[in-house]
Parts: C-alpha cells; structure tokens; sequence
C-alpha cells in the first residue's frame, strides 16, 4: 500500500477479510409511469429482487443490454434513489442504522459514465477533486494539496491541471479527474458505472491500467458497470449478468465465460464480434429489442425470447439456484432439476 | 484476455498541454469587448450613469431655478444647450439631474428582484415536489396580471413617493426573475455533477451554493440585465400618472408628463426626456444581447 498523504482516514475495516463489503439482499426498484386519465398507472420494474455480495477486495461486473437496470443498481447503491425494498449492508452494517448516510459515502463512491457531465463547468478541476473532502471537514487548504495529490495519482501534472476548466481537457484527462475525486473520499468500494464506455480504445485501455493500479496502492473494490463484454472480462472478478432487472446469472468470470449457463449470457457471449477470422459469429444471436420493462413478461423474462422457451418458462419463474462449488449461479429451469423443462437435468443425474 | 488491452504502456496522458487557462467569467468579458455594438452601449451607459453621479460637478446650471421670461426656449439657445422646460427651467441641467432618479428606479428594483427571485428560484428548482409547487404556484398569482397593471395597483395601494414605486417595481419583477431561475436550476440538477456532489455526501444548500449558484447565474444575469429598460419605462410611466417622483424633482418620466402641454409650441425640448429613456433602454437591451451572445460558449 502507497503512502496515503493527506488523504482522508478510510473507514475501519469492521468484519475482516470474510465480512462482504456489500452485501444486497432483494433490491427492488418500480418507477411508477404517469398514465393517462383514465388509464391505470403503471410501473416500471427498473430493478426486480436483485441480491449479490461484493467480497473485500474483488471487482465484480454487472453487464447487461441498455435499460436492464444496471445504472439504477448503481444509483440504488449510492443512495442517491432510494430504493422501494431490500438491505444494503456496507460492511455489515446497515445504512440509517449502523452507518450514517454521510459516512457511507466517505466509503463508497462512483465515477459516472458522461465525463462532462459530472463535472461542474464553473469549478477547476482542482476546486472539483477537493470540493467532497471540504464538505467532510478538511481545510481549504489541506483539501487542495489533497487534490493535487490525486491529480498526479491519476497521472495528470498537478502544475499543469490544477486551474484548468472540465471544458479545456480531454474525455480522457476528464475521465481521469472523475477518479480523483472519487478518490478523495478515501472510499474502500467504488462504484464504476460505464465509466470508460465512451473513451477511446487507447484512451479506456490506459484508464483501465490506471484502474486496475489504484485497485492495488489503495486495496480498493470494484463494482465494474458495463455492456462491454471484453472489458468486463478482462477487469472483473466474477460476473452479474442482468435482464430486464433481475439477475439472471453470477459467477466467476472464466467460468462464465467458459460454460456459460443461461441462454441470454450465451446469447450476450455469442453476439461479441470474434477476433478469429476463420471463427466468425454465424448464427444471429438474439432477435429483436428487450420486452418493456413496463410490462415485463410473466415468470421467466427471458422466455418471449429464448430459443430453448417451454410452457413451464412461461408460468413459473426460476429462482438463481447454485451450481457449482465456485458459487456459479443460473435462474433457468434449463439447468434446474426437476424443474419440469424437457431438457432440464434429472434429479437422479445430479445426485450420481 | 490482456490482448485488448494488456499490451499498452502507461502513456504520456498529462503531457498534453491546453493553451491558456481561463475562467468562465473572463472568457465571457473577453468576447464581450469584441462585439462593437456592446461596447458601443457599455460606453453610452457609463457616461449617462457617470454624469448623473457626478451632476453637481459638472458646473450645471440649477435645475430647479425657473424664470417665466425664459420659458421654452428652443434647443441651441445661447447658455441653454437643450433649451428650457415650461417653466423655464434648464433642460440639460434637468437632463442630466434626473438620470439619477431614473437611473435608480431602474436598476434597483431589479437587483432588488435578482437577489430574492433568484434565491427563490434555485430553492424551488433544487428541492423540486411540494416546496417547488408551493413557491411556483403563489409566483404565478402575480405573473397573471400584466406588469405595468401590478405596478400601478400596487403602487396605488402603497401610496406615491420614490420608495413605494422601486417597492411595487421590486414585486413586479419578482415573479419573472424566479420563473427563470426555477427553469434554468431544473436543467442543471439533472447534470451528474449535482449526483456527484450528493453522493460526496454534501448537504442541500452547500450543493445549491457552490454547484447550482455558478451555473444558473449567467442566463438570469442576462435576462435581468433586459428587465432594467422595462424598469425604467415602468417607472416613468409612475411618476407620468403621479405614483412616483413629486414635482419638481427631475426625473425623465415625470418631465415627459410636464413637458407634454408643450409638445406643441416646443416639440424638440418636449421630446427630450423620451429620448433619454429610449436610449438607456435600447443600450441596456442591446448590451443584454450581447452578453447573451458573449455566455454562449461550448463549455
């Protein structure tokens, strides 16, 4: 671990290494939709009962299509919505409870995806970086020495950086000063929603490198948000795969990406351009656009598109059952026994 | 699955040098001195507002001393320039003297209007729900009726006299100054940097102070700039119905009211006092247009 300067005290570490850092447990988001007069008000089940553990240390991935509630998961976690059901528990405490909110996000911070856009146009890059340590008591400054500290962490000239304006730099360089500031914090956790989605492919590769060293002097932890597959492989530990806002397979990476169980992470696997010209992809992954998330299909999401789709798809909904050692979980009746799909494994299969 | 991205070296990012950094604001001064019609009414401005501040300075004649054997001389006359009112009075001493009322009742009633619509503004757009309904809907109770009815109404209830007339100006200008400001906050509040700054854990006002301040003042500073003519006209139109300034205190409204049974015999002096309003009132419009030219920056 690098020398911490004048960075913030992180939190304590309270559980030890066997404590998840996040634990979420049936995180369940419905926007309601205004209707017309006489219509009913609908909503939109932006994020469905989704539970997952973050362990100290690791970075997991979510991907997922456009609108699979990835980005509300994200938002849902930094309480900047609030959710309609579910715990979140940072380090096993409870937020409101254990952990005040202020408190919370000294732990956990997020870098959004519009570089731009999560700048303030008006502030230095310098006042931006030192603006979250100030609200948390530092002085002007130390808070500034602080910021110019993480600008060279980042890898920008401080001399150079310090007054410049979001607007005189590059997506890149923005993108950069985005994880500075979210770094003052001295947060353990951080949240990284689409954050190199619209770099470059230099510019995201060198991000990433940048990424995955400030991973190692700060011992922090990820939550990788992306719909780049190649990218979440080659930053993630394990692997959420979400649809339509719930989970639908978890596991570590490589298996995942080796045997992977549900047929929309095959789908998802299956729709990556392949790098291999005698390998080309040939069949057409998925047809047509996600179902509304309004209106989501009964039971299993998936089925109005899912090649291997059975009455039983369509009338009870899979739970994420356990399927391997390495805490590889699917929600298929596919490889569920004894779920009653024609091609499910048999009971006794699974026992011998 | 390093062949995408393994193989690249840390890279001279930082080494990419911007030219000049600048701040918002003088970025926006910088352009604005490039525009000749801007500059132009700056200058026309600071002289009319430099003359009235300095008025006793300046070796006038007195512009309350009349004389019944000089009335109504036609401008040119010899020691009186703009000539003299109806009752004798000199024009460009009164000109010049009445800039400072005028002047006042323009510009004050909406710095008065900017500080608290904008403060009013920026809580509604930000907090959002009950409290936005709350202070937008009571706003619109004023917007309903037309401005110059409110300032007349209002300045009747209050009675006449110079206070109660920037008073009533001040309310009239209220409700639009917040309108914009609680417009142009909603758009800013949905910005990640808003997100950002919660999720630093900042509180409400600190947010609105240092995140939301900056950003919704250039667009409300422009569009107040343009009330200042309305302000000016509505004041002279006051002191023409008798709400505001009291004979014989100068002030161009006022003297546009006493000059008018002369716009016969001496429709060039008669004329004058207008003349002044239509001239700050273009300059400062024009200078508004300007601004909002100069703050239209990529940013």
């Amino acid at each position: 671990m690098g020398t911490r300067g004048h960075l913030l005290e992180p939190i304590v570490d309270r559980g030890g290494a066997a404590q998840p850092l996040l634990t979420v447990q049936g995180l369940t988001k419905h926007f309601p939709v205004r209707g017309g007069l006489f219509t009913q008000r609908k909503t939109v089940r932006a994020v469905d009962d989704v539970s997952f553990v973050v362990h100290k240390g690791e970075t997991v991935g979510i991907v997922g299509e456009s609108g699979c509630g990835k980005s509300t998961t994200a938002r849902l976690l930094m309480h900047l919505i609030d959710r309609d059901l579910g715990d979140i528990l940072y380090d096993g405490m409870a937020v409101g409870a254990d952990l005040s909110l202020r408190e919370l996000r000294r732990g956990m911070q997020m870098v959004f995806q519009d570089s731009y856009a999560s700048l303030n146009p008006r502030l230095t890059l310098e006042d931006s970086i030192a603006f979250g340590p100030k609200v948390h008591g530092l002085a002007d400054r130390p808070a500034r020495v602080l910021a110019r500290e993480l600008l060279d962490k980042v890898g920008l000239r401080p001399e150079v950086f310090a007054g410049r304006y979001p607007h005189e730099i590059s997506g890149g360089q923005r993108q950069r000063v985005n994880i500075a500031r979210a770094l003052a914090l001295s947060p353990r956790l951080v949240i990284l929603d689409e954050a190199v989605s619209a770099l470059d492919k230099s510019v995201e590769a060198q991000v990433l490198n940048l990424l995955a060293e400030l991973k190692r002097e700060f011992g922090l932890t990820y939550i990788f948000i992306s719909h780049d597959l190649d990218v979440v492989r080659y930053i993630s530990d394990r692997v959420l795969v979400m649809y339509l806002g719930e989970v639908v397979e978890l596991g570590p990476v490589e298996r995942l990406w080796e045997t992977p169980a549900h047929p929309y992470t095959r789908a998802l696997l299956a729709a990556m351009p392949s790098m291999d010209p005698d390998r080309r992809t040939e069949s057409a992954p998925l047809a047509g656009d996600p179902p509304n998330p309004i209106d989501p299909p009964a039971a299993c999401r998936f089925h109005t598109r899912c090649p291997f789709a059975e009455p039983i798809c369509g009338t009870v909904a899979p739970r994420l059952a356990t399927l391997g050692a390495d805490g590889h979980q699917v929600a298929c009746h596919l490889s569920t026994p004894g779920s009653g799909h024609s091609r499910a494994p048999s009971e006794l299969a699974r026992k011998g | 699955m390093s062949s995408v991205v393994g193989e690249i070296t840390p890279q001279p990012a930082a080494t990419e040098i911007a030219t000049g950094a600048r701040g918002y604001w003088s970025t926006v001064a910088r352009r604005l001195s490039r525009d000749p019609v801007s500059v132009i009414c700056a200058v026309i401005l600071a002289a009319i507002l430099a003359s009235a501040i300095f008025a006793p300075w300046l070796g006038l004649a007195d512009p309350y001393q009349g004389s019944m054997i000089r009335r109504l001389r036609v401008v040119g006359t010899p020691h009186y320039p703009l000539g003299t009112d109806e009752l004798g009075r000199d024009m460009l001493a009164r000109l010049i003297y009445g800039g400072r009322l005028s002047l006042l009742t323009g510009i004050l009633p909406v710095c008065l209007a900017f500080i608290t619509g904008t403060s009013l503004g920026i809580v509604a757009g930000y907090a959002g729900g009950k409290i936005n309904t709350a202070v937008m809907r009571t706003i619109d109770v004023f917007y309903a009726f037309p401005s110059v009815l409110l300032a007349i109404a209002i300045s009747g209830a209050l009675g006449a006299g110079i206070v109660n007339s920037i008073v009533s100006l001040t309310i009239v200008f209220i409700p639009q100054i917040t309108r914009v400001a609680e417009s142009v906050t909603i758009a800013v509040r949905n910005r990640d940097f808003i997100d950002a700054a919660r999720a630093s854990g900042a509180g409400p006002l600190t947010i609105m102070r240092v995140h939301v301040l900056g950003n919704v003042l250039g667009p409300i500073f422009v569009y107040a700039t343009g009330l200042v003519s309305v302000s000016m006209i509505l004041a002279s139109g006051l002191s023409f119905l008798g709400l505001g300034t009291r004979p014989p205190e100068p002030e161009w409204g006022l003297m546009l009211n006493t000059l008018r049974t002369a716009i016969y015999a001496n429709p060039v002096v008669a004329a004058l006092p207008g003349a002044m309003i239509f001239a700050v009132s273009i300059c400062f419009n024009l200078l508004s247009d300007g601004l909002r030219s100069a703050m239209n920056i990529r940013d």
